[in-house]
Order: structure tokens, then sequence, then C-alpha cells
């Protein structure tokens, strides 16, 4: 197979029940190039490029390489030709070392010993894009930058020309985003063909060479990203402006509501991931932890919430020591919770939006006698949600898993903080949702901290951080590395702080 | 070549899943036909006389009702335990555990007793002993991580093996000619029957009311609701402060009693003394599955499927007799129609297309 020079998608449609989700897109990217494919949520970027990779077949247009037509059906012919991909979930085998995963899928493994035989020119391979990666290592030991080297690995070494990313940065640490872009640089260099997937505009700006803007499916724009600036893309992206720097109204602290006195928890694994941390939050402020994830967080809000035992000191609201109750009894003394990954821990899929209006509030009495579940009380408040919280679903009788995420994280936050609860504990609440949801959700935020509400926000994402939070506390393997009034001067800093190599 | 393509479907209406549940019954039996065919019998003939075995007349209508009787209660219990995703293979040693404890009660103080009292005491302790024999699997799966799926499994044969012990050691009756049975029970613990059938209504009552009380856990209750969460995402449920260890007994007691009711359901109506584990129940705690299943895991429709499957059961004695087909011509016919039920559920819940394309 030729060597791929330039890829054309042309006239390309897809719909899905008769929605489409991609109408007539043209789109050209040329050997040395990083194209950005930029989008909210559900703008058609991931179909697009499945139709492109073999997962989808597109109900018209074709796609050339070279100028020659090609089809592609499987995945595998797509690898033939000379695409890879890398999806936003690693698609690799936890237990089997990095060596083995990448034989797995090669084309030319020998029947016998194949990951011996392979080995060297794997190690050849990995070494010429200066992947810095234990090879024999068991996929479960790397972090989730690492893995993502090996699926790029994988598919480099598949003979991929053109390499597809799907927002590939949303499971990194700030470190790790750099050392993606610096092998991604270095593969443009070497003449690959680059789609990167995005809704985070200062990578594309960053990284990309062009960048091509779906919104609702069809392409709105093209620009070469020296041209424009962010505002523009944002602007293009939703069609209307967004709110960057979101009105936070200066509210004097009032009285301690949490307080976190010495707190040490234990990790999965046993060993102490929070090592004895304090701090206190007032009513009408929001504190924020910020950090790489994996340095206590996860522990931290599991030991608050009730989710996990801590091993010595205390959490308190206002006078109640509720260290190491059970998640109910947290909760009824006025703790509410919007977990990380919503899907997993927030809501029962396969059940009804109004039956999941209530998860863990289900024993209230306001929903519950001894035995039964009020059933007519329960629809109505799930249908107060719904309305108050801009829930876009077509009824209150649907399975919660047909929700979109941005919508399904408004009922779970609409289902924490409409009780008014003193405390919300908020992780990555918005999380890999678009731009319209993470306004909206950030507004509630801040409208519940107008309201009286103390609110505990753990987030990666700085820019979220830096908005929201009266405070920002800076976790480093378990241990705050100082606590940051909104506007201290230190705040440059917080990369520094964030990497350990400054403490206050 | 052929391309077939799968994608979700995003809403099932009422009327594809019985229309579905249909095309699966008639798509089951087709394959069955075929069977019939290649031992040598008239597909048509069989599958009729089956049908009119079971349901064709009053006789025949009687025994599937009397064979409904253990079918419903279990499947019912079943139905509550996979709704919680708690994989109980072992009905069938909760029946017999049941059948053991319920016995002892009913040899032991059913001499001294008058019925209104024995026959509750006895099914309480039948619950009591299908219970705990459920309980063993909850326990060990939370607490060391034992697969339920292996552990109730092998529990069923465990009890076999006791209830063999029993009744060829201790429990050996003096009456019975040195046969491996226990005594008779005395007569005011034995269930009488609707006149001129084998119908012992106590039981059959008990059945009808268990579904009720366990349609209405599952849909009104709060433990109910508990229960469909953990069977959903037990990450949520851990989020949501539901307590595991409890309800996974709760349910595993409820399950494995219900069963437990059956099996002294079946000693004390029909075989009035312990026997053979095999003889004890025809496998009903593994028809029972298929009775679940069918019935979408909602109690309720319990009542429909477990007579459908117990029509199946009579059915195939006939044509045994009438076609000289084996024994075990049934189970294929039961194994046969699970498969094609679970094949239809994947259809309906995708969308499967086909299209020929060139090249």
């Amino acid at each position: 197979m030729e060597k791929i020079t330039q890829l054309e998608m042309v006239g390309i449609s897809k719909s899905f029940h008769g929605i489409p989700a991609n109408d007539d897109i043209h789109l050209t990217i040329n050997s040395g190039e990083i194209l950005g494919l930029l989008g909210e949520n559900g703008a058609g970027k991931t179909t697009l490029m499945n139709i492109l990779y073999g997962l989808y077949q597109p109900d018209s247009g074709q796609i050339k390489i070279n100028g020659q037509r090609v089809k592609i059906r499987t995945p595998q012919e797509s690898m033939a030709v000379g695409i890879g991909m890398v999806h936003q979930h690693f698609a690799l085998i936890q237990p089997h070392s990095a060596v083995e995963n990448i034989v797995l899928g090669y084309q030319h493994s020998p029947l016998f010993f194949p990951q011996k035989k392979i080995q060297d020119d794997v190690l050849a391979f990995s070494k010429k894009f200066n992947f810095d990666i234990d090879l024999s290592k068991q996929v479960w030991q790397l972090s989730a930058g690492e893995q993502q080297r090996v699926e790029i690995l994988k598919a480099l070494f598949n003979g991929a020309d053109l390499l597809i990313l799907d927002e590939p940065t949303s499971v990194l640490t700030p470190q790790e985003t750099q050392e993606l872009f610096v092998i991604l640089n270095r593969m443009k260099q070497e003449g690959h063909l680059i789609i990167l997937i995005s809704h985070k505009l200062d990578e594309i700006t960053e990284l990309c060479d062009r960048v091509t803007v779906l919104q609702k499916g069809k392409i709105v724009g093209h620009a070469d990203t020296k041209d424009v600036d962010k505002r523009a893309l944002a602007r293009m992206m939703i069609g209307r402006d967004v709110i960057f720097n979101i009105e936070r109204e200066e509210i004097p602290r009032s009285e301690k509501v949490l307080s976190v006195n010495n707190l040490v928890v234990n990790g999965d694994k046993g060993i102490p991931m929070v090592k004895g941390i304090t701090f206190d939050i007032h009513k009408n402020e929001i504190f924020g932890i910020a950090g790489v994830s994996g340095n206590g967080q996860r522990e931290l809000v599991e030991a608050i919430t009730g989710l996990r035992k801590s091993e010595s000191g205390e959490v308190r609201i206002t006078d109640t020591d509720i260290t190491n109750q059970p998640p109910d009894k947290i909760y009824n003394e006025g703790i509410s919770h919007v977990p990380e990954e919503r899907i997993k821990f927030g809501i029962a899929p396969g059940l009804y939006l109004y039956e999941n209006a209530i998860l863990k509030q289900h024993r209230s009495d306001k929903f519950s006698s001894r035995l039964f579940l009020a059933y007519k009380g329960i629809k109505e408040h799930a249908r107060g949600l719904v309305d108050a919280f801009q829930v876009a679903t077509p009824s209150i009788f649907i399975q919660t898993k047909n929700l979109s995420g941005g919508n399904i994280q408004k009922l779970i936050l609409g289902r924490e903080i409409d009780g008014e609860p003193p405390v919300l504990v908020a992780s990555h609440p918005t999380y890999g949702l678009d731009v319209g949801a993470t306004e909206y959700l950030r507004k509630q935020l801040l409208q519940r901290r107008k309201e009286g509400g103390a609110i505990l926000l753990v987030s990666e994402d700085l820019e979220e951080i830096s908005e929201l939070c009266d405070r920002i506390a800076v976790i480093f393997q378990g241990q705050f590395m100082g606590i940051l009034e909104a506007d201290d001067p230190n705040i440059k800093d917080i990369g520094l702080m964030m990497a350990g190599t400054l403490q206050l | 070549m052929l391309h077939i393509k799968v994608t979700d479907r995003e809403s099932i209406s009422n009327k594809r899943s019985v229309m579905t549940l249909i095309v699966s019954l008639i798509a089951g039996m087709t394959a069955m036909g075929l069977i019939f065919l290649m031992s040598g019998a008239n597909p048509f003939y069989a599958i009729f006389k089956i049908f009119s075995g079971s349901f064709g007349s009053r006789y025949g209508m009687m025994e599937t009702i009397t064979k409904a009787i253990p079918l419903i209660l279990i499947g019912a219990g079943l139905a509550i335990a996979y709704r919680a995703k708690f994989w109980n293979i072992g009905a069938e040693g909760q029946l017999l555990a049941g059948a053991i404890a319920g016995t002892w009660v009913g040899l032991n103080w059913g001499p001294h007793l008058p019925s209104y009292l024995i026959v509750p005491l006895m099914f309480i302790f039948g619950f009591a002993g299908g219970a705990f024999w459920g309980a063993i699997p909850a326990v060990l799966k939370i607490r060391y991580s034992v697969n339920e799926v292996i552990s109730t499994l092998m529990l069923n044969y465990i009890c076999a093996e006791i209830l063999m012990f029993l009744i060829v050691g201790p429990w050996k009756g003096k009456t019975k000619f040195g046969y491996p049975y226990t005594d008779d029970l005395p007569a005011s613990a034995i269930l009488s029957t609707i006149t001129g059938t084998r119908i012992h209504y106590v039981t059959l009552l008990l059945g009808i009311i268990t579904v009720i009380i366990l349609g209405i856990v599952i849909y009104k209750t709060r433990f109910g609701y508990e229960v469909r969460v953990i069977g959903e995402n037990t990450h949520a449920a851990r989020y949501a402060g539901i307590n595991f260890f409890k309800a996974t007994v709760i349910i595993m007691v409820i399950s494995g009693g219900v069963a437990g009711m059956a099996g002294i359901g079946e000693v004390a109506g029909l075989h009035h003394y312990l026997l053979y584990p095999g003889s004890v129940s025809s496998g009903y705690g593994f028809t029972a599955i298929i009775v679940a299943w069918l019935a979408k895991l909602n109690p309720f429709f319990v009542i429909l499927s477990g007579l459908f499957f117990a029509g199946i059961l009579v059915g195939g004695d006939a044509i045994q007799i009438s076609l000289g087909l084996p024994a075990a011509t049934v189970q294929v016919f039961n194994g046969t129609l699970l498969v094609f039920l679970i094949m239809g559920d994947y259809f309906l819940k995708n969308k499967i297309t086909l299209k020929w394309a060139k090249g």
C-alpha cells in the first residue's frame, strides 16, 4: 500500500434513527499536517471519525486517498490502507503486557511466540518516537498517559500513516499532555497525517495547523489556527458567545460549615493516599481542590461522603461528628455529593429517570414510608427537577441511560442540590461536557453559593477552579501544598504546586 | 458479500416484546419439530400431543396445575434474585433443603399436633431450610467473593447427597420394607387435594400469595427499589448507601425460602414421605430458571410462564407414552425453548440489518 499523502472525505452523510449525525461533510488533510476537529458533544466528530475508521458506513459520500476512491468497511480495511485510531476509552487488555497488546492487533504476527519475535521491532519503533514506556509492564500498571502511548504505538506499528485521536487529553495530566504534543509534532515532521478530535480550544490552537468546526453534524467553518482567536472559535462551535469569565460576586465569608481535621485515608491498595489534610469550608464559599488526578482527591471525597473509611482524623458538619458514618447518614446530615464518573456512580442506568431522581434520598420521609415508596410524589419531584434544571428529555418515563452525558449530569446536580443541602461535594462536575452544559452547571454552582451553600469542588480543570472558587487548595501526593485566596499573587505558580515543587 | 449490522434499539414497545416472544416460541418449536423428525416422529403430531396432553383434557389440565405449583413458587423467588443480578442456580438444592426441614417437623411433631398447627409449621420450617441453603452462597459471595453460579450449583449436589444419606441412613422408614424412604407423614401433616386431582391447594394458594407479595415488593417497596438499583449498578448502590450484605442475604433468604416451601409442598402434598432427590423434584429448580426468564423477571407473569412449562412437562409425559420417545425429550424441548427465548431477547434489544453489497 502506498503512503497516504492526502485524504479527502467528500459529501459524507450519516444518520441514526432518522437524526442526521453528519450532514454533507467535506474535509481534506495532507501529509505533515495536524487537523483539529472541533465541536460540542454530539456535534458528530466521533461519528465522522468512526466512518473513517470503518466502524460505521456512511449513508452517502466517498473517501479518497491520494485522489483514489477507497471503500472502508471494517477497521481491518481501514488499518490496511494506513489509518489508525486511538479511542477516548482505550482498548487494551489490562492483565497483558504492553508488548502483548501491541502484538495482539498486529497483522503480521507469527503464529508461535509472537511477542518474543516482534519485541525487538516494537522496541526499535518505540525508540524512534522517543516513547518512554516500559513495554514489559502489564497495562494496569501503566498510567493513563502511558496506556495512550501504547495505543499510539500499536497504531503506528500497524503501519498507520494517518492517526485519529479522539479526545486524547481528557485522561492526561498537564505534563502528559505536553509529552503527547511533543510526540505528535514529531510524527508530523515524519510526514504523518493527524486528526485530533477535541472540544478544548487551547489544544486546538496550540497544536493544530488547521481546524474544522462541526456543529450539529454540519461543518460551520474551516480556519488556519494562526488566523483565529479562541473567542472566534468558541463562537463558531456553539453559535454564540460564551462567557469565559462568569461573574462571581464578592460575598463575605460567613460561619464555618464543614471542617476536616487531620484526615488520613488509605487507597485501594492499603497505602495512605490522604496524609493528614485539614481545612474548613464556610457558608457562601466554593472551596476548590486543584491537582493532578491520583493525588488523593478521590479518597478524600469518598471519606467525606462516607464511601470510604478514614484511618484517623475527623470530619464535622457544623458541630456534628460524621467521621466514618454510612453515606445515607452523612447525606441526612446535609452533605450531598455529585460523584466523579457520573454514569458509573451517579445513576442506575436501566431504571427510569424518575427512579434515579431519588437515588440516595429514597429512604427520606418525603419519598418513602418504612416499607413503600411514594411513587406519586416521586414522579412529581422528578418532573420538578426536569423543569428546574433544564434536563432535556422526552419524559420522566425514559431509561436514564438514554439521556446524554450533560443531561444526566444536570439531573444528578439537580437531585443533589434541590433540597438546598448546607454542603455540596462536587467531583469533576463538568468533565467531558460540552461548553453549553458546562456553563450551565457552573452557574448553578455559583447560584448555590449565593444561596448560602458551602461547596467543595474537586477539579482538574484549572480554568474552572480559578473561575469559581473563593479559595483553592493544591493537593499533591495526599497533602495540601498550600491554600490560596482567589486573588493570591502566588496563583501563577499553581502549576509548580501541582507538580510538588513549591509548598507554601 | 453480506453485511450484517447490529445497532441498539432506542425504545422497545410492548407490542414488539410480545411479538418477539411469540416468534421465539414458534421458532423454538420449529427447531424441536426437526428433532422430532430426526427421531422418527411426526413433528406436528408430537407437538399437538404435547399441548393436547397438557391443556386438552380435564385430567391433563389438573396435572398441569399440579406441576405448575412448584414452578410458580420457585420462579417468583428466582425472579427477585435475578433482578439483583444474583445468579441463583441452586433452587433445586434449596427445594430439597426445604423438603428435608419440613419433613423432619412433620415426622416428629405431626403425630402430636392437629393439622392447622402442623401444616403452617411445616411450611415455616420448609421456608427456613431453603432460606438457610440460599443464604450460604450469599454470605460466601459477599464475604469471600465466591462466584454464586458455582456455589449455588455445587450446593445442589451437596443437598441431594445429604438427603440420600438421611433416607438410606438415620431416617430410613421402618414401614418401607428396606426401601430408602422415610416413613409416611402422619395424616395431620398431609395436605389435602382437590377431589379427583393431585392439586394440593394449600401450596397453590401459597404460590399465588407469594407471587402477589413479591410483585409488590419489587415494584412498590423501598427494598425492591434497592434490589433493582443493586442489579443495575453496584457502584451506584454503594453511592446511595444501600447495605449490600443485608440486601443480598435478604434476597437469597426469600429466593431460597420460597423454593423450600415448594419442596415441602411436594412432599406433603404428593409423595407423603421423603424419597430419592430426583423423585422429590423432577428438576423443578432448573426448569424454574426458564420460567423466570420467560416471565421477564416479573413475578406476576411467572404464573403464566409457570403454567406453560408445567404444560410442557405434562405433555412430555404424554408423548413418552404415545410416541415412545425417551424421557429426556422434554429436557431437550425445554432447553431448546430457552435458547430461542434468549436469542429472541437479543433481537429485541438490537436492531439487525442485512445488506448485500458487491465485492
